[in-house]
């Protein structure tokens, strides 16, 4: 089948940002105080854990940012061009296609093989009776009496197997890794691995990479056959809604930052260098956007967002391109309401940087405003500017729940762990509980945000210089 | 030295705080056999109904108040001549406040009077007598009060009088008088008041023109005296005048037989002057004292608390006429209960308190623990209380059952609909050449038939719907039922019920259309149709999604131009979108109401009247101009008929659904009748209050181990600290 | 000190009208005068005519910021920018777009939002503190990680969580506290326990561990070392010194929020149905009643402004050193 590959503008920022991290991270390479700080965040398990459990979201990001729109199937003999779906779909769509298109009529629990709710139903024989209705996909190759554990035994048999073979191959690989940078024997390396005795804590991520190995094999093995974690209102699998929400959340959560980065950066540090009329027009803008409730300063901005928005439907060719749309003027907004404090962070900093000896040296030199601020200032500040952007992601990702709350969230048809809760959330109000759909978005929800702010607080320990010790 | 003593004397401050919230809440939750009781202790047994309302109430003023949620209130304190019989159905009109039903007569161009309006054409002008019940006495109110010399005691305040006021209640002394007829004239005029903007202004003064001209001249005078009470007495309404102290007159343009309907609405209801007098004193406004907060009223009751962001009371009226319970009703009534209290003096309940609820779950879990006597299921988050078969039929679902909750549904007289833009050029063509227009009806046609609005209500409604075949809503005149009603085009009568042609009908539609498969026959482009939506409601994610499955299956590609409220009435308003969904609830009930939805001079791109679809067919518009003024009958019903299948041909609506009243209310609520026309029917209910106390108490024991729980680990914790604090203290001490 | 903040409050005149000159463009941006007038009318029988009567009754036919028609001043003076923006300097808030009197509902709302956010706000200072003390004194133990460890477990999960969690549980499951609302006198100890115990564990994580780290932060300080060395119990040298000492750190964060709890909390307030100004701005945010989130903004800037001179005198009362100049 063709594809007409569809590139959003929050898949382009996402594809840049990549991008501007291989850049830092080459960077930081070459730069050996940074390298220094990298390799105390290394040293700890837990950082280095939740770095792979990031990296493992991250991948799900990534398949989910690579959007296409599908051919339509030709018309006979009538067809002269190519003619594309308006539903655009993304690599994350075409992988878990299973889930996306076997929906239920309504509720059904995880692993369950009837709906959640009775309905009458004509027998055969012409009575009526009220019964729990079969699934149309969710464990229907199981007979009617059938009992599922075997079934799911069976299914399930192979994946120990698949995780430890994806997690031996990476000990191996690793294995070498060390032999050869440590110059030591390759079982030496192994076993040093194991005790967890290495510079990086290759055990930790071994462990992970073992459990999320784990995992995806059982959602391999049973999302296919069973509603893992359920269905919702409209028969939608909550797996699939679940990994849906991870982009959106991991969007909001780097791209606010990305957007805001340039100029916190720029006027933060033009405000502490320079001084004089730059540094009162700079602290006046912010102080009159810290100055307005940050809620009330969101509500407003995206409602005219949205106007805007749709003023001017002919923008978008496709509902995605709409919803692509608003996110992305999401990001934009709570960039706005979150740069400030960055800025004046930065603009401290330049403060006291400006005072001192190598600066005041290159100046007296004769060399350009701009050098200075690129060759001096820009680099020693870049430790805040890091240890600001792992710390917002995980309240921006929280932030975007409550805003879907309030009604000025991302798009309703974007998928979001704030669309999840708001849909979900008067169902615990039934008898008996619909818990999936809360449960669902609550684990994959702190699963993610815990992971960063762990991984926060160990780049936030590594790069202080006042905490370094 | 003196900054310590501060800061411990405010520790010692918060330790207090936090010492006495923690023991009152222990010890409330420890004593009280139900803690979660949300109301004082001191109301428990008592005769008091208690509801809940989600939406601030804007206005109360009966000119202005238009909205359903306001209803609620104002009609159990404002009594209009004419009210809808309790019980009966279809929908009767039964005096209200009027001695009888009012009489009209008819008269032509040259004055001479008609026998009857059976030549519409030749009537120039109705005439409404009304005569009310006489001795009906206001409730009591300051404004009525005098003095010693008899004079009007608070007409004459001044800022320095209104300390300490914040309610009518707070005045010291109250009067009342009887109702006369110039209170409901005051009234009618108070239509025309521009300070006012009453939302039926405009069309009211089509048939009594006399309020422009009222209009003009108050306008005139309140530019003149721009704070001040305007004595309406003082300026004549033509069309309206006093027959004696109990009797008035209104004449009407034309024949316009629905005014009775609006006889039965406040807009109608008495106001007496004194009232507006006196509320239009300087300072009023400005403690939110206006008849908009605190409507005067002859009702069963009034109100005597008005916090919109917490609660509403409405106290029983002492001055209420005597009234009593009906003992006719529809059938049925008397075998469910309804006719038991035939005769006995209404009220029943003494007290009626709402609280505001903005939540669902609240609001839910409220009345399952039995602190609402009855909630309405309106949102869909109510789904769980009812179950629905396969055949759209509802039951209560078995543990509500157990608990003794009862369900009441009632069709509303409300129609919703998917509307087409008749001026699009894709799906309306509604001015394009013959060809154009038949194919965008075709597709019109197998969109109708394509979207399983059954599926719909089951899924998002929970069957709190029935799938339309028409505008006009079951229960209405007009409105067939069984085999005769169905809209053929969509459904086939099989097997004793109305069952929907299925896809292959809408695939084949589609593909007369010139898009089989959902590709331009031609050129193979695909088909893509828009909706047209605010994020809410019908435009929420679940309910597009669903509509998004129900599209593809017809092999179209459907996009939703979703937006807020604002634009979406902007869209709505040029003429720009194409498919939007769309309700109307009835006024009253009269197929009039709801067919003039479709009428050619009610456009809205370009009018702002009510037809959204912009549609218009001569042939319908004739039709309607007949039938809107025919009492009803064989011959409306032939008229009617014939304008059904216009549409149903044309189909520019798809009929969606008619909303099904659903309300649950516990066992201890007794009389309780649904019908969404009746709304001032808490005059007619009645609570068990013992049965509710009993069930209270049982379905709220307290689980008590957490608190204990709590407790102990409170001391463990906090008991080392303060010995620590204790030593330190006395360390610094002996330090310093 | 009084030259000091007159002048602050000075300084705040132009941050102010910054804002209101933000929020308006925003606004007015957003909703045309015609959109709240068609939305405060309803959409029934709501003709043009009647959508021209109501702006006019309520000052919003005026052109935004400049009126051509008059002349002198009042070509600045008659627009909608002075008088439904600049009005407010005077604590004159007119009224909401449905005929409310907005500075009288404000009064009405701001003593339920301070019953909530009052005792939240102390409770959860005690709590963090007491914690982040008692993690301290552990420090570099077991007790210490796995305490930071649930911290971040605990701001790691959405406050939505917290509050339809609790609610499920307290007052449903246990049927201990009333679900929601709200009373006066007595009875509110019972509507408010649940929020407030809510609030309190929703903010203990976050609060906890960034005391946390401010004490630690001081306690590798000399003056630490020297009271140890005078024999002081670890105990005292906490609550003695480095908590006196970390009072600026914790003040900066602290004192600027509390001239703003009357504005209360837009969740909780809508949750539990507690009639406050955080329920009126959420209203009015889902209304678009663009009068009453103007005014709540124009509050809100003042209270941050007052919060940010509260706590610099707040810095002179606990250090005497501090001087404001």
């Amino acid at each position: 089948m063709t594809i007409l590959p569809v590139l959003l503008p929050t898949d382009a920022l996402v594809f840049v940002l990549m991008l501007a991290a291989v850049a830092v991270a080459v960077q930081a390479a070459r730069h050996a105080p940074s390298r220094e700080a990298w390799r105390r965040v290394g040293q700890r398990p837990v950082a280095m854990a939740s770095a792979t459990i990031l990296l493992v979201f991250a991948a799900i990001g990534f398949l989910d940012s690579l959007h296409y729109r599908e051919q339509l199937p030709g018309q006979g003999e009538a067809t002269q061009k190519a003619v594309y779906s308006s539903e655009v779909l993304s690599a994350l769509d075409a992988v878990l296609t299973p889930l996306r298109v076997q929906t239920e009529k309504t509720y059904s629990a995880p692993f369950a093989r009837e709906l959640f709710q009775r309905e009458t139903v004509e027998q055969p024989d012409g009575g009526q009776a009220r019964i729990y209705p079969r699934l149309v996909y969710g464990a229907a190759h199981l007979q009617a009496d059938e009992a599922m554990w075997p079934d799911l035994l069976h299914r399930l048999a192979w994946t120990p197997l698949a995780a430890l073979l994806m997690a031996g191959a990476l000990l191996l690989a690793l294995a070498g890794h060390v032999a050869y940078h440590g110059r030591m024997p390759f079982s030496v390396a192994l076993r040093r691995i194991v005790s967890g005795q290495t510079a990086l804590a290759w055990r930790a991520v071994l462990l992970v990479v073992f459990l999320a190995a784990l995992l995806i094999a059982a959602g391999v093995a049973l999302a296919p056959h069973y509603h893992v974690l359920g269905t919702d209102k409209v028969g939608q699998d909550v797996l699939y809604l679940s990994l849906k929400s991870i982009r959106t959340g991991l969007v909001i959560g780097t791209l606010t930052t990305l957007i805001m980065l340039p100029f916190a950066v720029a006027l933060g540090i033009a405000a502490g260098y320079l001084g004089g009329w730059v540094d009162d027009a700079i602290q006046y803008v912010y102080t009159v956007l810290n100055s307005i409730p940050s809620v009330l300063l969101i509500a407003a901005s995206v409602l005219m967002m949205q106007v805007m928005i749709d003023s001017h439907s002919n923008w978008f060719d496709t509902a995605a391109q709409r919803a692509d749309a608003r996110l992305l003027a999401l990001c934009a907004i709570l960039g706005i309401t979150s740069w400030t404090g960055l800025c004046r962070l930065l603009r401290g900093e330049t403060l006291k940087l400006r005072e001192l000896d190598y600066v005041q040296a290159a100046r007296a030199f004769g060399a350009s405003t701009a050098a200075i601020l690129r060759r001096h200032v820009l680099p020693n500040v870049m430790h805040i500017v890091l240890i600001t952007v792992v710390l917002d992601f995980s309240s921006l990702v929280l932030a975007e729940a409550v805003l879907s709350y309030v009604g000025i969230g991302v798009d309703p048809t974007t998928i979001s762990f704030g669309t999840m809760i708001n849909m979900a959330r008067a169902e615990l109000a039934r008898e008996p509980v619909v818990w999936w759909s809360l449960a669902a978005a609550f684990v994959f929800m702190l699963v993610l945000v815990l992971a960063a702010n762990l991984l926060a607080d160990a780049v936030r320990d590594a790069f202080d210089p006042r905490r370094a010790r | 030295m003196f900054r310590r003593a501060l800061s411990r004397i405010s520790c010692r401050h918060v330790a207090a705080r936090v010492r006495f919230f923690a023991c009152a809440a222990l010890l409330v939750a420890a004593c009280d056999p139900t803690p979660n009781d949300p109301y004082p202790a001191s109301e428990r047994g008592q005769n008091i109904l208690y509801s809940a309302f989600t939406e601030r109430p804007k206005h109360l003023d009966p000119v202005q108040s238009f909205v359903e949620d306001e209803a609620t209130f104002l009609y159990q304190i404002v009594e209009p001549p004419l009210q809808y019989h309790y019980l009966k159905r279809p929908y009767a009109l039964a005096p209200g406040v009027a001695a009888r039903m009012p009489t009209v007569r008819y008269f032509d161009a040259a004055g001479r009077e008609l026998k009857d309006a059976s030549a519409p054409e030749k009537v120039a002008k109705s005439v409404v007598e009304i005569a009310i019940r006489p001795g009906v006495r206001w409730q009591p109110h300051p404004a009525f009060a005098r003095d010693e010399n008899g004079a009007p005691r608070y007409f004459a305040l001044t800022a320095a009088d209104l300390e300490d006021i914040y309610s009518p209640w707070d005045f010291r002394h109250f009067g009342s008088r009887e109702l006369v007829a110039n209170d409901f004239i005051y009234e009618i005029k108070r239509l025309a008041n521009p300070r006012l903007h009453s939302p039926i202004f405009e069309l009211m003064a089509e048939y009594l023109p006399g309020l422009k001209t009222l209009y003009a001249q108050l306008t005139e005078e309140a530019k003149k005296r721009p704070d001040e009470w305007m004595n309406l007495d003082a300026f004549p309404l033509d069309g309206v005048e006093e027959v004696d102290r109990h009797t008035y007159r209104i004449t009407l343009k034309g024949l316009y037989p629905q005014f009775l309907y609006w006889l039965s609405m406040p807009f109608f209801g008495p106001m007496p002057p004194e009232v507006d007098r006196f509320y239009s004193q300087p300072g009023m406004a400005e403690r939110n004292l206006s008849i908009d907060a605190w409507p005067p009223g002859t009702g069963p009751y009034m109100l005597v608390e008005n916090n919109p962001n917490a609660r509403m009371t409405m106290a029983k009226n002492p001055n209420f006429h005597p009234d009593t319970y009906p003992c006719e009703g529809a059938p049925g009534d008397a075998e469910a209960g309804l006719l038991a209290d035939c005769g006995k003096p209404l009220p029943f309940i003494d007290k009626m308190v709402f609280t505001r609820e903005r939540e669902t779950i609240p609001y839910w879990n409220k009345f399952l623990q039995g602190y609402y006597d009855a909630a309405g299921i309106s949102s869909d988050n109510f789904d769980q209380a009812v179950s629905v078969g396969g055949q759209g039929e509802v039951t209560l679902s078995d543990d509500m059952a157990a608990r003794g909750i009862v369900l009441l549904t009632s069709v509303a007289p409300s129609t919703f609909y998917l509307g087409f833009n008749m001026r699009d050029p894709l799906v309306g063509a509604q001015d394009a050449a013959p060809a154009q227009r038949e194919r965008a009806r075709l597709l019109r046609q197998a969109i109708s038939v394509a979207l399983d609005v059954e599926e719909y209500i089951s899924i998002f409604l929970n069957g709190r719907g029935v799938p339309a075949m028409q505008p006009i809503s079951p229960g209405i005149f007009g409105a067939r039922e069984g085999e005769a009603g169905i809209n053929p085009v969509v459904y086939e009568w099989r097997d004793g019920r109305a069952q929907r042609r299925g896809m292959v009908e809408a695939k084949r539609l589609l593909a007369e259309a010139g898009w089989p498969n959902g590709r331009d026959a031609k050129t193979g482009e695909p088909l893509i149709v828009n909706l047209d939506s605010t994020s809410e409601g019908m435009g929420s994610k679940a309910t597009v999604d669903w509509l998004a499955k129900q599209f593809r299956a017809l092999g179209v590609q459907f996009v939703v131009r979703s937006t807020d409220w604002n634009r979406f009435q902007d869209k709505i308003l040029q003429g720009n979108a194409q498919l939007f969904f769309m309700g109307w609830n009835a006024d009253y009930p009269d197929p009039e109401n709801l067919l003039f939805l479709l009428y050619g001079p009610q456009a809205k791109a370009g009018t702002q009247g009510n037809n959204s679809a912009n549609y218009v067919n001569p042939e319908y518009d004739r039709l309607f101009d007949r039938m809107k003024v025919m009492p009803d009958g064989a011959a409306r019903q032939q008229i009617i008929d014939r304008m059904v299948n216009i549409l149903r041909h044309d189909a520019p609506w798809v009929f969606w659904l008619h909303p099904k009243a659903y309300s649950l209310q516990h066992g201890w609520v007794k009389n309780r009748k649904p019908g969404a026309m009746v709304r001032n029917g808490l005059k007619y209910q009645r609570i068990d209050v013992a049965a509710r106390e009993q069930a209270r108490r049982e379905w709220n024991r307290p689980v008590r181990w957490p608190l204990v729980l709590a407790a102990v680990a409170l001391v463990i914790f906090v008991f080392p600290a303060i010995r620590f604090w204790r030593r330190h203290e006395s360390a610094t001490a002996r330090d310093a | 000190m009084l030259a000091y903040i007159v002048r602050r409050l000075l300084y705040a005149i132009p941050i102010l009208l910054g804002v209101n000159l933000f929020t308006f463009v925003l606004f007015f941006g957003v909703n045309s005068p015609d959109d709240i007038a068609r939305m405060q009318l309803g959409a029934k029988y709501a003709s043009a005519e009647a959508i021209a009567r109501w702006k006019t009754e309520r000052g919003y036919d005026k052109p935004m910021f400049y009126n051509p028609a008059q002349n002198g001043v009042a070509k600045v003076a008659d627009t909608l920018f002075v008088d439904k923006s600049l009005r407010m300097f005077t604590f004159d808030f007119g009224r909401a777009d449905d005929g409310h009197d907005i500075a009288r509902e404000i009064r009405l709302r701001m003593g339920p939002s301070l019953a909530v956010a009052l005792p939240t706000f102390l409770l959860s200072l005690t709590a963090a503190i007491v914690l982040a003390l008692l993690l301290v004194f552990f420090r570099a133990t077991a007790l210490d990680f796995w305490g930071v460890v649930i911290c971040v477990a605990m701001m790691s999960i959405s406050s939505m969580f917290y509050i339809i969690g609790g609610q499920w549980l307290v007052s449903k499951m246990w049927a201990l506290v009333p679900i929601s609302g709200y009373a006066g006198g007595l009875d509110m100890a019972r509507f408010l326990g649940l929020p407030v115990l809510i609030g309190v564990v929703a903010g203990l994580g976050s609060s906890t561990r960034w005391y946390r780290t401010i004490f630690l932060e001081e306690i590798s300080r000399d003056y630490v070392r020297t009271a140890r060395a005078k024999g002081l119990s670890e105990l005292a040298v906490l609550f003695r010194h480095v908590l006196k000492n970390a009072l600026i750190p914790i003040l900066t964060g602290v004192v600027v929020v509390i001239p703003s709890l009357f504005l209360g909390s837009l969740l909780m307030e809508s949750f539990f149905a507690v009639p406050g100004l955080g329920s009126y701005t959420i209203d009015a945010i889902r209304g678009q009643d663009f009068a009453v989130v103007r005014s709540m903004v124009f509050i809100g800037s003042v209270m941050y402004i007052v919060g940010l001179v509260l706590t610099d005198i707040s810095y002179t009362v606990v250090d005497p050193r501090v001087r404001l100049g």
